[in-house]
């Protein structure tokens, strides 16, 4: 098994070391481009350099998925980490990286939409105008890989906290095992045991402790402004939409008898909101659908609020700035006294959120597998 | 409102590095430390329970050691006391024996004063009695230094025999 672990350790190395050499190498490329300027790079240029600063956009482009991994910008140098595009669309595979877009162009048709509902996403043209996405789009996106680098992490920082248990086995934990072992036994205690009861916690504890700190990390790592922070990953719909997914799997296959009775046949409620129009079964159905959903939606709320509210004040400085340099620099003053505070109140935020998305899905266990009190 | 347009690849991924996540961790990290903190737990509690235990037996001892020492401060009270008594009754002995010596000796000292006494006065009558003796004897010699009055004493003395 060490052998495996040591396999696992080895790999995500590898994965950092490399992340870190595609922007290394990117890098170079990018001043490359910059001496080689021609004639539509300079025109792009020019275009940029008038443009308006709309704070919307650049919000939502902030909070939203890429296609690569934006780090910096000085000058006309753009750092960015370039990400694999995978497309299916009209019955072909289309594989490129996104770094094609670097001139903000179209590439084989597809080009990134500005477009409401699609804004940020590849599309192409159709017959009429009107904007197309692929039938499939499987591009490794920056909120996949900063998945799989927190991904990477958790399996390291856990392997080797594993791994310290078993060497200092009965010892008073040390290091990183100290700092997480109350969060660990607070998650076993308060949510698990708590929730679900003493009896069948156990086999539901893994689950809940992964999806603890895989929220709590991405939380973190969201408020991190720079690379390897700064994907929006737990205020992707997508992402909690899959977390929820999860809980919601696990809490329709653990559901006994008990549970699903209880929705056919919900007890203390008067019988004619049972039958013969069957009121009852029908809005406990739906709540069997609607606790995920709202798993869901809550985690991806709270947090792109929180980074909606700290780009704000952000763009307060610039929009300022615009009118005059020396408003944007008073503004800043305020505006970064306000990102400060909204920045600590998120990390508080980033640990409710962890909690309560683990406490509701320990809740929902516990409900489907209670067993009846008579 | 691409906010809310969830990316179909992303789901894709998502699900599955979580689920490679969950799967990995749930082999190789959780169940080591869940054990660990489950058996560290045991232990911590069991060593507070010896030690809980220890202290009671430690409290009993201490309970039996002082009845010891407050029998044995009994014990030594008592002896005192029995010391104390045997020490009045050997001195009161002492004095009862010592009175008779000294009655017997007092009685010795007046008896012998009495016989030098007695002897002293025999020898007092004795001295006078021969004091008596030679008076008389002097003044009889003075007496009868002439013949008539010899004779007359003589026949006065006759007279007084013949008449008895």
């Amino acid at each position: 098994m060490s052998s495996i672990l040591h396999r696992f350790e080895a790999i995500s190395r590898l994965a950092i070391i490399s992340i870190f050499v595609i922007v290394a190498s990117y890098q170079l490329s990018a001043q490359h481009d910059t001496h080689g300027t021609d004639k539509t790079d300079a025109n792009w240029e020019t275009e940029v350099e008038h443009e308006e600063f709309k704070a919307g956009e650049m919000i939502i482009e902030h909070i939203t998925d890429s296609y690569e991994w934006h780090i910096i910008s000085i000058g006309h140098t753009h750092i960015a980490v370039p990400l694999p595009i995978m497309l299916y669309d009209e019955g072909k595979f289309h594989f490129f990286m996104s770094s094609v877009y670097h001139h903000g162009k179209e590439h084989n048709g597809y080009f990134i939409s500005h477009n409401d509902m699609n804004s940020g996403k590849l599309v192409r043209k159709g017959a009429n105008g009107e904007e197309i996405r692929p039938t499939l789009d499987f591009s490794f996106t920056k909120n996949v890989l900063a998945i799989f680098l927190s991904m990477f992490i958790m399996i390291l920082v856990f392997t080797s906290v594993a791994r310290s248990y078993k060497k200092r086995e009965g010892k008073a934990p040390k290091g990183l095992q100290s700092f997480l072992e109350p969060i660990i036994i607070f998650v076993r205690d308060d949510i698990a045991k708590a929730s679900i009861g003493e009896k069948k916690y156990k086999k539901y504890l893994p689950f809940l402790l992964t999806v603890f700190f895989f929220i709590l990390l991405n939380n973190l790592l969201g408020l991190v402004p720079f690379f390897p922070g700064g994907a929006n990953v737990t205020g992707n719909i997508g992402v909690t939409g899959v977390l929820a997914m999860f809980t919601f799997i696990i809490t329709t296959f653990s559901g006994n008898k008990n549970y699903w009775l209880h929705i056919v046949n919900a007890p203390g409620v008067p019988w004619w909101l049972k039958i013969p129009v069957p009121l009852m079964p029908f809005v406990e159905l739906m709540g069997v659908f609607t606790k995920p959903f709202v798993l869901m939606v809550r985690l991806f709320a709270n947090i792109s609020a929180g980074h909606i509210i700290i780009l704000g004040f952000i763009s307060l400085i610039f929009i300022f700035g615009e009118i005059a340099a020396g408003a944007g620099y008073g503004v800043a003053v305020v505006s970064v006294g306000f990102a400060i505070f909204m920045d600590v109140l998120e990390l508080l935020v980033a640990f409710i959120q962890a909690y309560v998305f683990t406490l509701l899905s320990a809740l929902y266990f516990g409900m489907a597998t209670e067993e009846a009190h008579h | 409102m691409s906010l809310i347009n969830p990316g179909f690849g992303l789901v894709i991924w998502m699900t599955l590095a979580f689920g490679i996540l969950l799967w990995i961790l749930a082999k190789f990290a959780w169940p080591a430390i869940i054990i660990a903190l489950a058996e560290r737990e045991k232990s911590i509690e069991e060593a507070l329970e010896s030690a809980e235990k220890a202290r009671e037996a430690m409290e009993s001892l201490k309970l039996g050691n002082e009845e010891l020492i407050k029998e044995a401060k009994d014990e030594r009270d008592s002896i005192l006391k029995e010391a104390r008594a045997l020490r009045e009754k050997m001195i009161d002995a002492a004095k009862g024996k010592a009175q008779v010596a000294a009655d017997k000796i007092v009685e010795g000292a007046r008896e012998r004063i009495e016989s030098e006494k007695k002897a002293a006065i025999v020898e007092i009558k004795n001295t006078i009695a021969t004091y008596s003796i030679e008076i008389a004897e002097k003044i009889l010699r003075e007496e009868l230094k002439d013949k008539k009055q010899q004779t007359a004493y003589a026949e006065k003395l006759l007279k007084e025999t013949s008449l008895n």
